[in-house]
């Protein structure tokens, strides 16, 4: 082989590189989906907990708009009708208080960072 | 014709994942068999496609040279297009793959009336060509979030930066816009201009609507068909630490997404997209072009069987002075006793 010595070099680098995710997670502990701490004092979410889990952020979305610019300030639950106001801080973090063991811990995980809290302030999580 | 025929493919591979993954519920066979396929095709597959081509011989020096060649010492030679020496080498092949120096002289040839021919500028495809490789670049970086526990600072950075703009929730990200912009215009050049259409073959079309599917699937993730990324990310880590499951709720559109992924992975050794690795290896940009200064001895010489002159003459001495021609040595008298 015509430099060869370069070839596999190269070689090892691009295979080292590419298999990164295989050997940088050695010695981690199994990665386990964080634990949250959940509400103690409300058994269901303003939706299903499987919905949720998925189009949360859609939702306080589209609550933002809705309250913000429209002025709709409730919102009905869509299977059993319950009505909730629509707001970040007054209604999800009235039920999940402590942010930093319900919301971060997810977000930490996946490395998400809601940029909602450079504005809304988060209750101090005493509860 | 052929970007229909590619753009059916990808369709029937969406089809494939769609039926397998979601109404088969194979989740598994797509969510860990396949992928783990495809990631050890992929390696092998590269490895071998370049060790094959270094084993190709390079006895003499074949660089394009784009500018003065090293010459007197009072004429400039310039020192990256047309290197004589190693770094001059390196400081080619760094533009080259970093910045696509090469497209950027890409020229546009027109016929006028005249008939007159022009060429001129055009920058548009090393432009797009360059937007299209970085956004992939960035998006597949920004993905080791679901690969790493916890997720290093320099994966973290590059989601802020390329979601700085804050529009919607989840935040749209810049690459996701431009790679499709760019990817588009990538595939319309094909089918706009008459003469590249005109070279265009399906294993042109086909990685670019698969990567487009790839994307746009992703997108969709994102921002409209949700999934729930938690339970995705332990199935990618699972993956990834070698403890394969499959966790509830993650869905079909995850498993399609995984499948053109996968699908583009074993694909690549084999298609043109192996420029990836190939462009470290294209003789005619990383050799020096030093053929005046350096012997280069073709190393598959075998001996040649030579038949120098003096043998040549002894051979046909004779038949030479008969046709007049003439010979360093006479012929020998011979006695004359012939008659
Ligand atoms: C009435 C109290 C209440 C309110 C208001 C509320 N939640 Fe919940 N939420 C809960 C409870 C209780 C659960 C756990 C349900 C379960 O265990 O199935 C939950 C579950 C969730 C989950 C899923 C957690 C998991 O198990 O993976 C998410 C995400 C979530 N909530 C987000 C929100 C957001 C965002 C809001 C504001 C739009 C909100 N919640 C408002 C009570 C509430
Ligand atoms: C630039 C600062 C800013 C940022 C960033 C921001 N908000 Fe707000 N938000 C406001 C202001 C101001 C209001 C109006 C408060 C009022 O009128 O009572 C508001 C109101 C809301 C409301 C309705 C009222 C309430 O009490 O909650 C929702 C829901 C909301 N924001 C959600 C969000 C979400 C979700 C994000 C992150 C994706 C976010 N906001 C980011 C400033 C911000
Ligand atoms: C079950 C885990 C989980 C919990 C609990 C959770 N989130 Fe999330 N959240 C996510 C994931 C995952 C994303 C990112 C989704 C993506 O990248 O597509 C996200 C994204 C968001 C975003 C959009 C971020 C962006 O990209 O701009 C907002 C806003 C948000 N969450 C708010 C909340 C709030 C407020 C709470 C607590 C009441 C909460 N979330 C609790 C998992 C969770
Ligand atoms: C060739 C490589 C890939 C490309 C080009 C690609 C492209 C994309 C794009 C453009 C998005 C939209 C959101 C974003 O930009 O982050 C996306 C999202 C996503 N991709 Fe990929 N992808 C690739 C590989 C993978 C692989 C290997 C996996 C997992 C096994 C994966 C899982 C996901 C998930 C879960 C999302 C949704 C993320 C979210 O909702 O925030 N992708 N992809």
């Amino acid at each position: 082989m015509y430099d060869g010595g370069k070839i596999i070099a190269g070689l090892a680098v691009f295979v080292l590189l590419f298999t990164f995710p295989f050997w940088y997670n050695i010695g981690n502990a199994a990665y386990t989906k964080p634990k949250l701490e959940l509400p103690k004092d409300a058994k269901e979410c303003v939706e299903k907990t499987e919905w949720m889990r998925a189009e949360h952020m859609q939702l306080l979305n589209e609550w933002r708009d809705e309250a913000i610019r429209e002025g709709h300030h409730t919102y009905k639950n869509m299977v059993t009708g319950k009505v909730y106001k629509k707001s970040l801080t007054k209604t999800c973090l009235k039920c999940h208080a402590q942010k930093d063991k319900f919301c971060d811990r997810c977000h930490e995980s996946l490395s998400v960072h809601p940029y909602c809290w450079d504005c809304h302030v988060a209750p101090k999580g005493d509860k | 014709m052929k970007a229909i025929y590619s753009l059916f493919l990808v369709f029937a591979l969406v089809l494939v994942a769609l039926l397998g993954a979601g109404a088969g519920g194979m989740h598994y066979l797509f969510g860990v068999i396949i992928p783990y396929v495809a990631v050890v095709l992929f390696v092998a597959g590269f490895v071998m496609r370049v060790i094959r081509w270094g084993k190709s011989p390079v006895p003499f020096r074949i660089p394009t040279t784009c500018g003065q060649e090293f010459s007197l010492p009072w004429i400039k030679q310039n020192k990256i297009d047309n290197p004589s020496t190693t770094w001059g080498v390196i400081l080619r092949m760094f533009f080259e793959i970093v910045l696509f120096r090469s497209l950027f002289r890409n020229t546009r040839v027109e016929l006028h009336d005249g008939p007159k021919l022009a060429y001129a500028s055009n920058k548009w495809l090393w432009l797009f060509a360059l937007l299209f490789h970085y956004s992939f670049l960035t998006i597949f970086l920004r993905h080791m979030r679901l690969f790493t526990e916890p997720v290093p600072g320099f994966f973290q950075a590059l989601e802020s930066v390329d979601g700085m703009l804050q529009i919607g929730v989840p935040s749209l990200y810049l690459t996701d816009v431009v790679i499709v912009v760019a990817a588009t215009y990538l595939f319309l050049r094909r089918v706009v201009i008459p003469q590249v259409r005109y070279v265009s073959l399906p294993a042109d079309y086909f990685p670019l609507f698969l990567i487009l599917g790839i994307v746009l699937s992703g997108i969709f993730m994102r921002y409209f068909v949700k999934t729930d990324i938690v339970s995705v990310k332990e199935l990618t880590m699972g993956l990834v630490t070698f403890h394969p499951r499959i966790p509830e709720g993650v869905g079909t559109i995850f498993y399609i997404h995984v499948f053109l992924v996968s699908v583009l992975l074993i694909y690549f050794p084999f298609s043109k997209l192996m420029h990836m690795g190939g462009v470290f290896l294209s003789p005619t940009r990383n050799l020096a072009n030093n053929n005046r200064m350096k012997i280069h001895v073709n190393p598959w010489n075998y001996p040649v069987k030579v038949h120098t002159y003096e043998a040549y003459e002894d051979e046909f001495r004779e038949k030479m002075v008969e046709a007049g021609l003439p010979v360093e040595k006479p012929l020998e008298q011979q006695p004359e006793n012939k008659e």
